[in-house]
């Protein structure tokens, strides 16, 4: 190694820690002239609540036994709605791929589907399906699914013709185009649906947890408002804050794993 | 006599929903056994057309497509593509990229996985084989293609225009490559392009095709098989002779 290349790593080093620093400041700053804030009594700390009352709470339903039964409910339907969604939507892709006379059979449907504010459905799912965990599973797999399956199906349909025409020629049939050419080529909108998907399904749940529910962190949070509590809306919300953000985490570091390996 | 390969007054319309366009009209050619013909045309001929003809992947509106005095059709192993770029699959290593073939025959027997394998070593590709696609470069890349096709053993194989998306220098040297590679394992090929030198270069018979709907306007034989390699044929004094012979007859092509 150079000279020169020891230095551009150490300046390398440097940024990259000069970053990490600021991002962590920025969250000390932050909590610290809250928590300042709310001492001083500048803000009124029964609508903002304060980083002091926010670790009571957090305290208080642990001791309680509620906080990971509130966190394990969510975080549970919030990982059902995303496998269910990302996998019966890939699935339904495929099938739509296989057959163009059903995918233009059902193009309208799709269409209007995607546009609907699945929200609107919201209470007749709870009619039809009963109210609790499996309702606001479907209301996540709603929201999901139809935006899964159009970029799939886009990513499938955008599949190189050459290379088709190529695996024909070798004497392929359908399925193995499908699965040598196709679904490997579409690794890279997988995972792009996958990070959409993992941000949605928090979306999904907690719309499901508004409409009905007597658990988890949507709950609290209409709970807690509801009845004027709102050091528990606002702790319920820096909980979700750390679920979704380490559900984005896995799949990113799922992201990474298969860059790895594809190179 | 029957040849190996014929076209017999071949047609072809595609149709879409605006109207039906001939692309090809009245095509009668063939190709002797071992023999290596070049198709010449300007853009938007039918040359790619008669390649999926021959393959088997396009049916002829009218006419016949003969292998061996027998539908082409219904014979589909018998060839190997060759495409302008060389498609192989970014997440596959060389040696899955040249087995791909064989993994969809369903034919990875001990035997075609060595001849794989001693294609791999004879064409200098053997310490790649576990490298990626993006690790080599573009003329290495159209070598390995070539290999994924002859791991099959095709009886005929039809390239097109297998070159025209590498640079000049890279161009000539896979071009010398391919030529090599072909006549070695002693291959029948089909040649389609637009490039009059490289035609000349590599072929035995070059075919000169009409605008669209394309058909058979010119034959001509060359003989440069005694010079070499494809860049020595270029160096020729002959080569200039076919090259303005041809030239003058696809310029009339335009008129």
């Amino acid at each position: 190694m150079t000279n020169e290349h020891k230095k551009f790593l150490q300046m390398v080093k440097k940024k990259n820690a000069e970053v990490r620093l600021a991002q962590i400041g920025i969250l000390v700053a932050f909590v610290g002239i809250w928590e300042l804030a709310a001492r001083t009594e500048l803000i009124d700390t029964f609508i903002t609540s304060s980083p002091t009352r926010i670790v009571n709470t957090i305290v208080m339903l642990f001791e309680s036994g509620q906080l990971f039964e509130h966190m394990g409910i969510t975080l549970l339907e919030a990982c059902l709605g995303f496998v269910i969604a990302t996998m019966l939507g890939s699935i339904i892709a495929i099938v739509l791929w296989w057959s163009q006379t059903l995918r233009r059979i059902l193009d309208p449907y799709v269409v209007v589907l995607n546009s609907l504010p699945k929200i609107a459905l919201g209470p007749l799912i709870i009619i039809w399906i009963g109210a609790g965990l499996q309702s606001i599973v479907m209301i996540c797999v709603l929201i999901l699914i139809i935006i899964t399956v159009i970029s799939m199906l886009n990513a499938f349909l955008e599949c190189d013709r050459d290379k088709i025409q190529l695996m024909k020629s070798m004497g392929a049939n359908k399925w193995q185009i499908l699965t040598k050419l196709v679904l490997p080529s579409s690794i890279p909108a997988f995972i792009s649906v996958l990070k959409i998907n993992v941000g949605m399904s928090w979306v999904g749940v907690i719309i499901g947890e508004y409409l009905v529910s007597r658990a988890g962190l949507g709950y609290l949070i209409v709970y807690g408002s509801a009845v004027f509590k709102l050091d528990l809306v606002m702790t319920s919300t820096i909980l979700l804050c750390i679920l979704a953000g380490g559900m984005y985490l896995l799949v990113a570091w799922f992201e990474a794993w298969v860059k790895k390996r594809r190179k | 006599m029957k040849q190996f390969l014929e076209l017999d007054g071949v047609d072809l319309i595609y149709h879409s929903a605006s109207g039906e366009t001939p692309a090809l009209k009245n095509v009668s050619l063939y190709v002797k056994k071992k023999e290596f013909v070049a198709v010449l045309g300007p853009s938007g001929c039918g040359k790619t057309t008669i390649l999926s003809l021959i393959a088997g992947l396009l049916k002829p509106t009218c006419g016949r497509v003969l292998l061996n005095g027998q539908p082409a059709g219904e014979q589909k192993n018998h060839f190997g593509y060759m495409f302008q770029r060389d498609h192989l699959f970014s997440w596959r290593t060389i040696r899955q990229n040249v087995l791909l073939g064989l993994e969809v025959r369903g034919t990875k027997t001990k035997q075609n996985l060595e001849y794989a394998e001693a294609l791999l070593n004879k064409y200098e590709l053997w310490d790649f084989k576990d490298k990626y696609p993006s690790e080599l470069s573009g003329g290495m890349k159209q070598r390995v293609a070539l290999i994924r096709t002859l791991v099959l053993q095709p009886g005929i194989l039809l390239l097109d225009e297998p070159f025209s998306a590498l640079d000049y220098q890279t161009r000539q040297n896979v071009c010398n490559d391919v030529s090599r590679i072909i006549s070695e394992e002693q291959k029948t090929a089909v040649l389609v392009t637009h490039d009059l030198a490289e035609a000349i270069s590599m072929a035995d018979r070059v075919i000169v095709l009409t605008a669209r709907p394309g058909t058979v306007k010119a034959e001509f034989k060359i003989e440069l098989s005694g010079e070499g390699s494809p860049f020595m044929r270029r160096r020729s004094p002959k080569f200039n002779g076919y090259f303005e012979a041809i030239w003058k007859e696809l310029e009339t092509n335009d008129k």
